[in-house]
């Protein structure tokens, strides 16, 4: 570490805080409190991830039409609990660990409130578990969403108040932590810019735990017959939840992109004013997008759908392309400073692809920016989501967002958690180098042919699009079958991939080797190479040298590659956005 | 000097953007004016808007006003669900109830109607094959759009939005005639809202 950031070599000369480690890779002390609740939450996480996977397993093999595996009833009961424990409980526990790493252990502080921590966690798990009671036992038939005036058991609902409430508690005490450490003076200057990426987490979880209370509440007096709930307020308020914790989701995973291209590559920072901008722009305007899902509603002028549905012109999308910008060119810079100079993308050739770490950083941005981005702001344009709304192109979009950006990008910054956190070595190391590419892989297929199964308008959520019984036969295109087993086949590799993730981790926190010594000779080929080989170190700020002039390349810059990379993205939106208004030009005239 | 997002910028960190970034930065935010602009320009121009009147119906009166409009214009029955022909031009109703689109409409290329649809329980979806056009089904509520047909043809109506384990019964039907009446018929009276909206 350089010689301005000298807390951490402070630290080291420090002789030892008690109730406090020294990581050997970072340089941070780390709570002991810390450690054992981000390994609790993080636990807790691969559990509701290990359920949820063996839902979407079983959901596949329903849709895949030739299969068609689950009875009507067993298929939207087994739909829910893949929904609750995807979006709800795998994501949101991994990412209360991830708001005691960005603030505790980033921040070399403890973890204050210990015992309310302990009690926020325990309420989380007790929520869950009321709420997996009432969807196994198929009380809860309501989806993911529940939309009244489908009813579900009231403990389903208090289920997830109970939920909520842990995680706003969670959430209360990041932003403690954060005042503690700047009293305590745990470190010095600005937070680092994965501690802002979190902090900008934390305040979207506050706005979306808030529209869950502020829906649930009532939902569940409704559910007791003891109040009357508009079923589309419900849609506008629980929105607000529904999709805002996605939102929890973009800045947690655009933070940990930052954390990924730390540790595995030594990413640098272009411009501290510029990311965390981005940042704020997200705080302002994302949660507008709960729109999204209300465009083609009765209930909804549209002014309100357009000026909403926009982001307020777009400015939570600009930032996305922000950051989409400053994490491949933080990671183009980062290599070029410690030496891979040759020519336009030789940083990208050389950058540690065998680092899990590392492809799932780069899957992640690649999937969640040209899938999951373009596909996003095209739906959630007012009129395109005419051709798009219920349609398989929604799950298609969002299983591009949420899993092969998000959850990609929590399956990368584990494979540094077990080493770093749960001082483990990883099991089946070799297993482990492999698992990103199974699950990006499997993941693009599938999402890209479910959103193109999408165009046919085939309908999301739904049991037998065959319509067997129904008194007027539906037959779609006999290319969709195609599409709906490359689907499918895509989505048999991606749970091959996400098998890999859970044996590997499970097999390394509860029967894996003890990290022992943090040298190359004891865990090369054991853990990442970014926990013993530093690259931030070769950095000229980290060696305190001064830093080498970079190549222009014409017009592209001091940093080409990116430049080229984002061109094509661009290229690639404009051609999706208005391939999709020629689409829609195609339909009846409705106004 | 360039440091990672995991330290702490120290002093002051507000310095000058990269040249690279303000290129992108620029670039980007023109195209964020072009999605915004789009909206209000297909709106103006465009011949698919979600917009419709929306009003509030309760479920019994949104039920009376179909069956007095199946009542009125009722030609047929169809697997037990009347068959209805309004004159281009009217308001034409479908109800959406688990597990049942109500009634068959028979509709005229080229006319103008004002399709109102809604629900007497849950919520429901409605996605026209084979032209996946899809607009949300919320009880209590009345979405009436102002449609045209531009193709003849036998459509059906599909239900989107899960509504109960019947959902994958609830197929509807709407059958668009070719419309030999058009040339006789005098032109059709356009809605005031027609084209555009607002």
């Amino acid at each position: 570490m350089s010689p301005e950031t000298s807390v951490a070599e402070r630290a080291a000369a420090e002789p030892g805080r008690p109730g406090f480690r020294k990581c050997p890779t970072t340089g941070l002390w780390v709570h002991h409190q810390a450690d054992k609740l981000i390994k609790a939450n993080a636990v807790v996480a691969t559990v509701a991830l290990l359920v949820g996977g063996l839902a979407a397993i079983l959901v596949l093999l329903t849709r895949w039409q030739a299969v068609h595996l689950l009875s009507a009833e067993m298929f939207y009961r087994v739909l829910t609990i893949h929904g609750m424990n995807m979006l709800i409980f795998f994501i949101l526990f991994f990412e209360m660990a991830v708001l005691y790493f960005a603030s505790a252990v980033l921040l070399n502080c403890r973890v204050p409130a210990v015992k309310t921590a302990w009690t926020a966690f325990v309420l989380m798990v007790v929520g869950t578990l009321m709420v997996e009671w009432t969807m196994f036992t198929g009380r809860a038939d309501v989806l993911f969403t529940s939309y009244v005036p489908l009813r579900a058991h009231p403990a389903f609902y208090l289920g997830v108040i109970l939920f909520a409430v842990g995680a706003l508690m969670v959430t209360t005490i990041f932003f403690g932590t954060l005042v503690i450490a700047k009293k305590e003076k745990t470190y010095e200057g600005s937070v680092p810019l994965v501690t802002f990426g979190g902090l900008t987490a934390a305040i979207i979880a506050v706005i979306t735990l808030l529209h869950g209370a502020a829906i649930y509440i009532p939902t569940f007096f409704w559910s007791l017959d003891m109040m009357h709930v508009d079923p589309e307020v419900y849609r506008l308020v629980w929105w607000g939840l529904g999709h805002s914790s996605q939102q929890i989701n973009v800045a947690a995973m655009v933070s940990i992109w930052y954390l990924l291209g730390a540790l595995t590559v030594g990413a640098v920072v272009l411009n501290e004013k510029i990311s965390r901008t981005a940042f704020v722009l997200y705080i302002l305007f994302i949660s507008m997008a709960s729109a999204h899902h209300l465009l083609v509603d009765p209930g909804f002028s549209p002014a309100w759908k357009v000026v909403n549905t926009s982001y307020f012109m777009y400015m939570a999308v600009l930032a996305s392309m922000l950051h989409g910008f400053t994490v491949p060119a933080g990671v183009e810079l980062g290599m070029r400073l410690r030496g891979f100079t040759q020519g336009i993308f030789g940083w990208l050739r050389k950058a540690p692809w065998s680092d899990p770490g590392f492809s799932s950083l780069a899957f992640s941005v690649a999937i969640f920016g040209f899938l999951g981005g373009i596909t996003g702001v095209t739906f959630g344009t007012e009129q395109i989501n005419i051709i798009a709304h219920n349609t398989l192109r929604i799950p298609g979009h969002f299983h591009a967002t949420v899993v092969g950006g998000t959850a990609l990008a929590f399956m990368g910054v584990t494979y540094y958690v077990i080493p770093l956190i749960f001082r483990k070595q990883v099991a089946f190391y070799p297993l482990a180098r492999m698992q990103p590419f199974f699950f990006a892989i499997g993941m693009l297929i599938f999402s890209m042919a479910m959103t193109f199964a999408g165009t046919f308008g085939i309908p999301r959520r739904h049991w037998d699009i065959t319509f067997t019984g129904a008194p007027f036969g539906v037959e779609y295109s006999p290319a969709t079958d195609l599409v709906i087993a490359v689907m499918a086949v895509g989505g048999l590799v991606a749970a091959v991939g996400g098998g890999m993730y859970i044996l590997v981790t499970v097999w390394s926190v509860f029967f894996g080797k003890p990290m022992g010594e943090c040298t190359a000779a004891n865990l090369k080929g054991r853990v990442p190479p970014g926990v013993y080989e530093i690259p931030a170190r070769e950095l000229p700020a980290a060696r305190g040298e001064p830093e080498p002039e970079l190549e222009e390349h014409g017009r592209l810059g001091t940093i080409p590659g990116t430049m080229i990379l984002v061109f094509v993205f661009l290229a690639a939106f404009v051609v999706y956005y208005f391939a999709n208004w020629k689409l829609l030009s195609f339909v009846w005239k409705i106004g | 000097m360039h440091k990672t997002g995991i330290e702490s910028p120290q002093s002051v960190w507000w310095k000058p953007v990269h040249r690279s970034e303000k290129i992108w930065f620029t670039i980007a935010f023109v195209w964020c004016m072009v999605l915004f602009a789009m909206m209000p320009l297909w709106h103006l121009k465009g011949g698919q808007n979600p917009s419709g009147i929306r009003t509030r119906v309760a479920p019994a009166d949104y039920r009376a006003r179909v069956e007095e409009f199946v009542k009125t214009y009722q030609v047929g029955e169809e697997s037990g669900i009347p068959v209805v022909e309004a004159p281009p031009g009217s308001d034409i109703y479908l109800q959406a109830q688990m597990w049942q689109w109500r009634p068959v409409l028979r509709l005229e290329k080229g006319a103008n109607y004002t399709l109102h649809i809604s629900s007497l329980d849950v919520l429901h979806g409605f996605n026209l094959y084979p032209f996946n056009v899809n607009f949300e089904i919320v009880p209590g509520y009345d979405y009436a759009l102002r449609v045209s047909p531009t193709e003849a043809g036998d459509f059906r109506i599909v239900c989107d939005e899960f509504c109960g384990i019947g959902h994958h019964l609830m197929v509807g039907k709407m059958v668009v005639t070719d419309g030999a009446a058009a040339d006789a018929a005098p032109p059709t009276p356009r809605t005031p809202m027609q084209g555009g909206d607002r």
